[in-house]
């Protein structure tokens, strides 16, 4: 952790350094997409389908976004609004779900 | 909307209380303030996800092997625009070698066409698959499924073509020696975020069977 | 110091080169006045809208207003109240002090302030243009699907509610996100965040809240359009659709909105108090973060406002429960004026007066709130008047009582003029007197079961007599607004020269003339402590008044030096007033032609161009 702030100009500004996130994209893709034509129990689905997302979300907005390394102000103001709104729908997802359920 | 207005508002060369650029705060604010707009779309489908009383439903009609090819797009655009945004960098950081720097920035503008490229056939892909929907009778109005997936994905899809104008923009003013790194990074941000909130809808709406 | 107002009226004589000066102005004081005086005019609107229904209301089966036009006037006062009185003459204090406040020579994004503005004006006045047609909007300021469908509202008087509301909506944010970039990054050396005025961060927080609060509105309009104009299902019950969607989204957005109003009154009042008290602020820290707790906690609350839509019992003792939490920050704010006030030498100067009427009324309307969080009670209240007391205590008591001393308190820095004390004293008596004899009683006929939004009430219910009472103290508030129109206009014109720092102050924004030049600070100050012009005047103690004239003299010999010191302000500039006219068109033109919004949406972006290719300021040639 020490080393991340020698990171920040020179690290994460190669290309190779780009273009291996966009393979781990790719795979991550793939395998999202595999799970449409493999038969997977739905309890398992759900969950392995938004880890995956989740992942390329994180990967994104960590070092194409440059949230890793920049200030941590941005990640707040980006965090803050994230967690809200998923905060927001869950609960509306609740709510709604009582009044049909 | 005024972001790309404000390319020139702040005075980059005066020293600001964090160090920070006022018009980076203001796209990462920005962007905090988008994620609930489209929270709020992305909401909405799922509260009604399975509420439509006539058809077509998502299972009949969404393709997915087709929007994994445009998702794959998108995300490859992404890769693009980081590229681009390193070119510019690099250019600027280059100093008085003059030669270096034309190459770096001819890379940059090559990343950044590329960019705006993938965009455009991210939203070929886009206008393709309505058309088709709409062939199988999925309009707008059709059902609760055609009003959320319409309004949703048309939202972003407004959002990708505002950011193809804008790398287009920073393409052509780049010629004219206008364009800074951080007019690159910025509209990279926006980029990026759109991407992102494709991966979130692609996984929820699409390949999350209902 | 009104030599410097004189200075600076002899610069501008021509009258439409003053025009042209104020429309192309990106300075955040007059940007500030501009809100100001904006606001006010829609304050007055309003409160006639107001007048009107407690002249309907006065007798049982009134029939000066027929129910339409009896909808119309309340959908329009609420609205114009929240989103063109409270919200922008809240801005004004915003803009006009922010700077001033930290130290700063103007917020962070000039253009993009302007641009606010105008489109704060674009969308106030799109929405008002209704009237014109006679198609004001009527399904109330929170506009509940499905009234407002195209089903049940044929017409054009929603859409001119909705596209009103976008508009303002796009203003809201962008003041917000300058507001918030401004405090963060134009603060002086040395203002440190906890350093700044407790003023201060009730902007910080209040922007917060709008830029992660209007979103949700934003998309809750958006669905109502589509609705409306392109035939979409969103709120359509035969279709599917749910209007409880409307409800979560709306109040997603208008509790939050509830603490986006009160939160600039308890910043205004956290001013007035220490000073007339001399005396700092109590609690510093704990003001700062009960503020943040009240921002967070107000958006876990916003379903307290749908206990009768029938959630359940669990949805509904979660939202009661984070509703009466709220009850914990709040209450430290109180208590944190009073021991401010308590042991200080107190001046009851006008603006103390509004400040302390404001702890009161707040106190009354705080009482109420946690009232109506209770699920049981609140089964009861539900739509009667005892709402109507209670939220007109919290906004008419917290947040326009404050804005009234606020007014007064930075009257003589805005204006380099005193305003009247005498007249201040009677307006304030006659306004505070008259708005609890009108707004106390709402709670009894409330208890009594009179609804709300309701055009008349027949004269078997008892409810006549107090209803009469209510509407004659109504025109007491009428009659006091005018003593203040009075007051403004008067003393703008005969008022005590102000100098400096006329209260004995303690924020950076009385270290520097009244009005203030243009570029504020001829040296951007170096903050050592919080209340730093206090700190400045008497150290750590309570110093001797021979020491108040090292200030003065500071500035006066800074005065003189101003030739030397190259201040660099950014240009005027015509092109936010073009962006916010296109974007108004664009909205406009979906309620008469597509061809118009599409032109509307052409000119926008033409002016965004042109915008950002315009330099912001001449070439730098000082570095």
């Amino acid at each position: 952790m020490s080393t991340e702030a020698a990171h920040t100009d020179e690290a994460h500004a190669t290309t190779g350094h780009y273009v291996r996130i966009a393979i781990i994209l790719t795979i991550l893709t793939i395998l999202e997409v595999a799970t449409y034509y493999v038969d997977i129990p739905f309890a398992l689905l759900i969950p392995l389908l938004l880890v995956l997302a989740g992942m390329k979300f994180a990967l994104v907005v960590a070092y194409y976004m440059h949230l890793r390394y920049d200030s941590k102000l941005f990640s707040g103001f980006f965090f803050f609004g994230l967690t809200i709104e998923i905060l927001l729908l869950i609960a509306l997802m609740v709510l709604f779900g009582i009044r049909s359920g | 909307m005024s972001d790309a207005a404000l390319a020139h508002e702040a005075h980059e060369e005066h020293p600001t209380s964090t160090g920070l650029n006022h018009r980076k705060i203001l796209m990462w604010a920005f962007l905090g303030s988008e994620c609930i707009f489209f929270g709020s779309l992305i909401t909405t489908y799922l509260v009604y996800r399975g509420k439509s009383v006539v058809g077509p439903y998502p299972g009949e009609i969404l393709n997915i092997p087709l929007t994994s090819v445009s998702t794959f797009v998108l995300l490859m655009s992404s890769l693009a625009m980081v590229l681009s945004l390193a070119g510019f960098e690099r250019a600027a950081g280059a100093g008085t070698d003059e030669e270096r720097r034309r190459s770096e920035l001819k890379k940059g503008r090559f990343w950044l066409l590329m960019t705006a490229v993938l965009g455009t056939g991210f939203l070929g892909f886009q206008v393709y698959e309505f058309y088709e929907f709409v062939h199988h009778g999925l309009g707008l109005t059709t059902n609760l499924f055609g009003t959320t997936f319409y309004v949703l994905t048309g939202f972003h899809g407004t959002h990708v073509g505002v950011g193809v104008v804008w790398l287009v923009s920073l393409l052509v003013l780049s010629y004219f020696g206008k364009v800074k790194p951080l007019d690159v990074e910025l509209g990279g941000l926006y980029w990026h975020f759109v991407d992102i909130v494709w991966i979130i809808i692609f996984t929820l709406i699409y390949l999350i069977p209902s | 110091m009104a030599t410097v107002t004189d200075v600076r009226t002899q610069e501008r004589v021509s009258t439409g080169a003053a025009i042209w000066s104020w429309i192309t102005t990106i300075d955040h004081k007059r940007i500030g006045v501009l809100y100001f005086v904006t606001s006010l005019i829609y304050f007055l609107v309003a409160g006639i809208e107001a007048l009107l229904i407690r002249l309907q209301l006065a007798t049982p089966d009134g029939e000066i207003l027929d129910p339409d036009l009896y909808n119309q006037l309340f959908t329009m006062h609420g609205t114009a109240m929240v989103f063109m009185v409270a919200m922008p003459m809240a801005a004004a204090f915003f803009n006009f002090l922010i700077p001033l406040m930290i130290g700063a020579r103007d917020v962070a994004f000039p253009r993009l302030n302007a641009f606010s503005y105008w489109t704060f004006l674009g969308g106030s006045l799109l929405m008002h243009s209704s009237f014109l047609f006679g198609q004001a909007p009527d399904g109330g300021w929170f506009g509940y699907a499905n009234l407002t469908s195209k089903e049940y509202s044929p017409g054009l008087s929603i859409d001119f509610w909705g596209l009103g509301l976008l508009v303002l909506g796009v203003a809201s944010v962008a003041a917000a996100l300058n507001f918030i970039i401004t405090i963060i990054n134009l603060r002086a050396p040395g203002m440190t965040l906890m350093r700044m005025p407790v003023f201060v961060w009730m902007t910080f927080v209040t922007s917060f809240l709008i830029i992660f609060a209007f979103p949700a509105i934003t998309a809750a309009l958006i669905f109502l359009e589509f609705d409306r104009l392109f035939g979409t299902n969103f709120y359509e019950v035969a279709e599917g659709g749910d209007p409880m969607l409307w409800q979560h989204l709306f109040w997603v957005f208008g509790h939050p909105e509830v603490y986006i109003l009160v939160l600039p009154g308890f910043g205004i009042a956290s001013e007035i108090l220490p000073t007339f008290s001399r005396k700092p602020i109590f609690g510093y820290s704990a003001m700062v973060f009960a503020a943040v707790a009240i921002g967070f906690l107000g958006f876990s609350v916003w379903a307290h406002h749908m206990f009768t839509t029938g959630m359940g019992t669990i949805a509904d003792a979660a939202f009661a429960g984070s509703t009466m939490l709220i009850a914990i920050p709040t209450g430290i704010k109180m208590f944190n004026w009073v021991a401010t006030c308590f042991g200080g030498r107190i001046r009851l100067t006008t603006p103390m007066l509004f400040a302390l009427g404001f702890l009161t009324t707040f106190l009354i309307g705080g009482l109420t709130g946690p009232m109506l969080a209770a699920v049981p009670l609140d089964l009861h209240f539900q739509d009667s008047y005892f709402v109507v007391g209670h939220f007109h205590y919290v906004l008419f008591g917290g947040l326009i009582l404050a804005l009234m001393g606020g007014v007064y308190y930075w009257y003589p820095k805005i204006t380099g003029r005193m305003m009247s004390e005498k007249i201040g004293k009677v307006h304030f008596w006659l306004m505070f007197m008259s708005m609890n004899l009108t707004f106390f009683p709402m709670h009894f006929v409330g208890l009594d079961g009179m609804p709300r939004r309701v055009s008349t009430y027949a004269a078997d219910m008892g409810w006549e007599g107090w209803n009469m009472f209510i509407s004659i103290s109504a025109f007491g508030i009428g009659l006091s607004v005018l003593v203040f129109l009075h007051n403004l206009v008067v003393s703008y014109k005969k008022g005590e020269p102000a100098g400096n720092d006329p209260w004995d102050a303690r924020t950076l924004e009385w270290a520097i003339p009244s009005p203030p030049p243009e570029h504020n600070f001829d040296e951007i100050p170096q903050v050592t402590h919080r209340d730093q012009v206090w700190y400045d005047k008497y150290g750590e103690g309570h110093g001797s008044a021979a020491e108040l004239s090292k200030v003065d003299t500071s500035v006066a010999e800074h005065a003189e030096e101003d030739e030397e010191h190259d201040v660099h302000m950014p240009n005027p500039s015509y092109w936010p007033l073009l962006v916010s006219a296109g974007l108004t068109i664009a909205a406009a033109g979906l309620l008469i032609h597509i061809l118009v919004a599409i032109f509307g949406v052409a000119w926008t972006i033409v002016a965004i161009y042109a915008w950002s290719l315009e330099p912001a300021s001449d070439p730098p040639n000082e570095h």
